[in-house]
């Protein structure tokens, strides 16, 4: 019959387009064009998620940019696709959005994101997208760091502008550590030394000593917070001569870490299974009932911020201290290094599917300019990607000063593989069979099955 | 059907008027229990009269030839296409795309999402090898009889026999409340148990004097059992009540005379009556709770998969871990483990007829 025909047809044809669509990039697409529309699509939103970026876009970003471009003689139109999600969620809408030839021209993206989005086509080399000639032209690369630059390539080529960078620190309640007959002035040297003065920290009532993220329902935060800081001690990379740590010695050791903070009363394990924990590991913080906490500067900047925090300290520059995350032992760690830390940062790219490759570029620039960067700033202080914003932006700021000066320069990234979200859910899972009660061999006994289902038993180191 | 047979009835057996036609057959008393407030002095009466209005309107069916409507099969094609259609676009083809995607290793980002390939029942065969499916599974059917076959069911039908005899105004209001519970948008209700259960501070802490006790990380599954039956029951006691209707009240009266106690009469004198609401309603009930997505609001799954139903897998396959292909799998085969149930309940539901 004709119908089924049709309906044969438009399957077919929905089938064609859900799956195998790949549109040439074409940098000179619309290079004239005297009206144009972009769109930038961040996970901030007003009042909510990173509401102090969604506020620049809007009052900072947007007015100047159409300011700028209506002096050349263009029309644009600026508009920006706010988001408030979890990161996880926000990957999979912006995953979505580039499958389906859909998104804004610019895209925030976790730098750690970039493996996967370009090995699946969804982002593309910047050269491919604006042009080769194009991209080097630009003046800012000059400001921004190699090792930062990094945050935006994937296998030597440049797929975006990486936004900033941070660095992860342990914070600790300088009120606690006084209430414990503890120095305030406090820098430990080893796992031992932070576990020492954590049972210190028990005998206070109603506090718990140390908090170090577990568990799958904190996803990435588990990782990035917890295990890979850990493994760094342990003088282990993650990723190392391409493979992936199998159930090793310092695998081990790291479980191991996890078993003697939550087998042994110093942490709460409960927390750390709870949907919402880190939310909630936050305000215990701020509460002062949490004595020693794995963080990011994030967790300065924008968690206990006494402004505009999440989890407001109205005494967070007289209570919040915060010291080097030490090796195992001195000299255990990566690189015989006596103290580790981890970093990430996001990255702005091009949409491939842009109808105005040109001025997406143009826009990119701009939000990188120093200006921009600056004034996104808005007096607050940021680990920025630009060298001579920081020099002048960090002066004022000694947590992120300290972060600039002592952790960027032992600090590790993440490698931006395809599989690293798998052996990342791995971690995750070993570290919640701690939590849960089983033993570190144990765990990693089945974590090392699941890394060798996962990636490939090729993939996985042993020993 | 019913109603049908009663028109037919009526005219045919006794006449209209005839005070016999209210004893005449089983249909009338069908129709005595649709009549809110007849009495049993006024029974004879008005059950004629209603099989007499309704006679006339029913008495002549249409004739059933090859074209019933008269529009020919070209107008009638055109009649249902937009309904085929709209079928087919949103429950046909998803489905079908469901089961193509099970077959492929597609992925969100990676390589895999650039160019998927087939991989035949791989996904299946992983899924029914995977502890964490086979844990999903028992979870779900864990859920299913918890909080639908046995809570929904019990509390709903509770409600509806409890609240039959209690003043139309405090019915009302006791049935708006259950009512609320089932129209509340999930995220709200989420919330509120988040209140009621939370850790620090929370209701039922302080009311239990356990304060401390995180509920949902204890207990997990115990706490969505609670909550689907409370989040549930609405449906169950209001088709109960309406069921409860079709219990002639002689029959109930003559239980009553006769010595029987509430539970016997409840066993061998309603619950006859009712048989086949119970099990369209567990049918029903069942099929939603097995796909119901609410738990992960309160849980996420949590603690460590401990509450990690059939949906919530599927959801952190395919959205967090970004396997689309081995989450289509499964969802594949939670459409399958709803056939299976529904086939069960249908058979069961024909022996009765």
């Amino acid at each position: 019959m004709r119908r089924t025909t049709v309906v044969l047809l438009s399957v077919a044809g929905l089938l064609a387009g859900c799956l195998g669509q790949d549109r040439e990039a074409d940098p000179t697409r619309n290079a004239d064009a005297k009206d144009i529309t972009l769109t930038l699509t961040a996970n901030a939103v007003a009042g909510g998620k990173n509401a102090a970026g969604a506020e620049w876009i809007t009052n900072w970003v947007i007015p100047r940019f159409t300011e700028a471009q209506r002096a050349k003689g263009v029309n644009a139109t600026v508009r920006f696709e706010q988001n408030g999600a979890g990161d996880e969620d926000y990957k999979t809408k912006v995953a979505l959005d580039f499958k389906t030839g859909g998104g804004g021209d610019v895209v925030e993206l976790d730098g750690i994101w970039l493996g996967e989005f370009a090995q699946a086509g969804h982002v593309k080399p910047l050269d491919e997208v604006v042009g080769g000639a194009e991209v080097d032209a630009w003046d800012g690369w000059g400001r921004i760091p190699d090792a930062v630059q990094g945050l935006g390539e994937f296998e030597g080529r440049r797929y975006g502008v990486p936004m900033g960078t941070d660095g992860r620190v342990l914070f600790y309640n300088k009120e606690l550590f006084a209430r414990a007959g503890l120095p305030t002035d406090w820098q430990p040297r080893s796992w031992d030394d932070v576990l020492a003065t954590a049972t210190r920290l028990k005998a206070l009532p109603g506090v718990w000593p140390l908090q170090l993220n577990a568990g799958t329902a904190m996803g990435e935060a588990t990782t990035m917070q917890g295990v890979l800081p850990a493994l760094a001690g342990t003088g282990a990379l993650v990723h190392d001569n391409g493979k992936w740590q199998g159930a090793t010695a310092a695998v081990k050791d790291v479980l191991g870490l996890y078993q003697r903070i939550y087998r042994d009363g110093l942490g709460d394990p409960v927390l750390q299974q709870e949907a919402k924990g880190r939310e909630r590991s936050f305000e215990l913080f701020a509460e002062d009932r949490i004595g020693i906490l794995l963080e990011g500067d994030y967790f300065w900047r924008s968690v206990v911020e006494p402004r505009n925090g999440v989890a407001k300290m109205a005494d967070r520059d007289t209570t919040v201290g915060w010291a080097l995350i030490p090796a195992r032992a001195p000299g255990t760690g990566v690189g015989g290094q006596d103290f580790v830390s981890m970093s990430g940062g996001g990255v702005r790219v091009v949409n491939p599917n842009t109808r105005y490759p040109g001025q997406a570029w143009e826009f990119l620039r701009f939000l990188n300019s120093a200006e921009a960067v600056k004034s996104s700033l808005s007096g607050r202080a940021q680990i920025t990607q630009r060298t001579d914003v920081n020099e002048e932006v960090l002066a004022g700021d000694p947590m992120l000063g300290f972060v600039a000066q002592r952790v960027l320069p032992i600090t590790r990234y993440r490698p931006g593989l395809a599989d690293y979200p798998k052996v990342s859910a791995a971690l995750q899972q070993a570290t919640a069979d701690v939590v849960a009660g089983r033993s570190p061999d144990d765990a990693a006994r089945s974590y090392q099955e699941a890394l060798v289902k996962a990636v490939g038993e090729d993939s996985v180191a042993v020993g | 059907m019913r109603s049908a047979d009663r028109g037919r009835a009526g005219p045919g057996a006794a006449g209209p008027g005839s005070a016999d036609s209210g004893r005449a057959g089983p249909a009338p008393t069908g129709a005595r229990g649709d009549g809110p407030g007849l009495t049993d002095a006024g029974f004879a009466n008005s059950g004629a009269a209603d099989s007499g209005r309704a006679g006339p309107a029913l008495a002549a069916p249409p004739a059933i030839g090859r074209d019933p409507t008269g529009l020919g099969v070209a107008r009638a094609v055109g009649f249902v296409a937009p309904a085929l259609l709209l079928i087919g676009l949103f429950l046909v083809f998803p489905a079908l795309w469901t089961l193509y995607i099970g077959i492929t290793d597609y992925q969100l980002t990676g390589p895999a999402a650039a160019s998927p390939s087939v991989v035949g029942a791989d996904n299946f065969t992983t899924a029914l090898d995977d502890p964490l499916f086979t844990n999903s599974l028992w979870l779900t059917a864990l859920f299913v009889l918890g909080s639908a076959v046995v809570g929904q069911n019990a509390l709903g039908f509770a409600l509806a026999w409890l609240l039959r005899r209690v003043r139309p105004g405090l019915r009302r209001t006791a049935e708006g409340f259950v009512l609320l519970a089932w129209i509340l948008p999930g995220p709200v209700v989420a919330y509120l148990w988040f209140a009621v259960l939370s850790r620090d501070g929370g209701t039922l802490g302080l009311l239990l004097d356990r304060p401390g006790t995180a509920w949902l990380v204890e207990y997990p599954m115990a706490c969505l059992v609670v909550f689907n039956t409370w989040r549930g029951t609405a449906f169950s006691m209001l088709l109960y009540t309406s069921a409860l209707a079709v219990v002639p009240p002689s029959h109930l009266e003559t239980a009553r005379l006769a010595g029987a106690g509430g539970w016997q009469t409840v066993r061998d004198v309603v619950f006859p009556h009712i048989r086949g609401h119970v099990l369209t309603n567990t049918l029903l009930i069942s099929l939603w709770t097995a796909n119901d997505f609410t738990p992960f609001l309160l849980t996420a799954g949590g603690p460590n998969h401990g509450s990690e139903v059939l949906p919530v897998l599927i959801y952190r396959q395919a959205l967090e871990g970004g396997r689309l292909g081995y989450a289509s799998a499964v969802s594949a085969l939670l459409l399958l483990g709803n056939l299976v149930v529904a086939l069960v309940y249908l058979r069961l539901l024909r022996r009765r007829a």
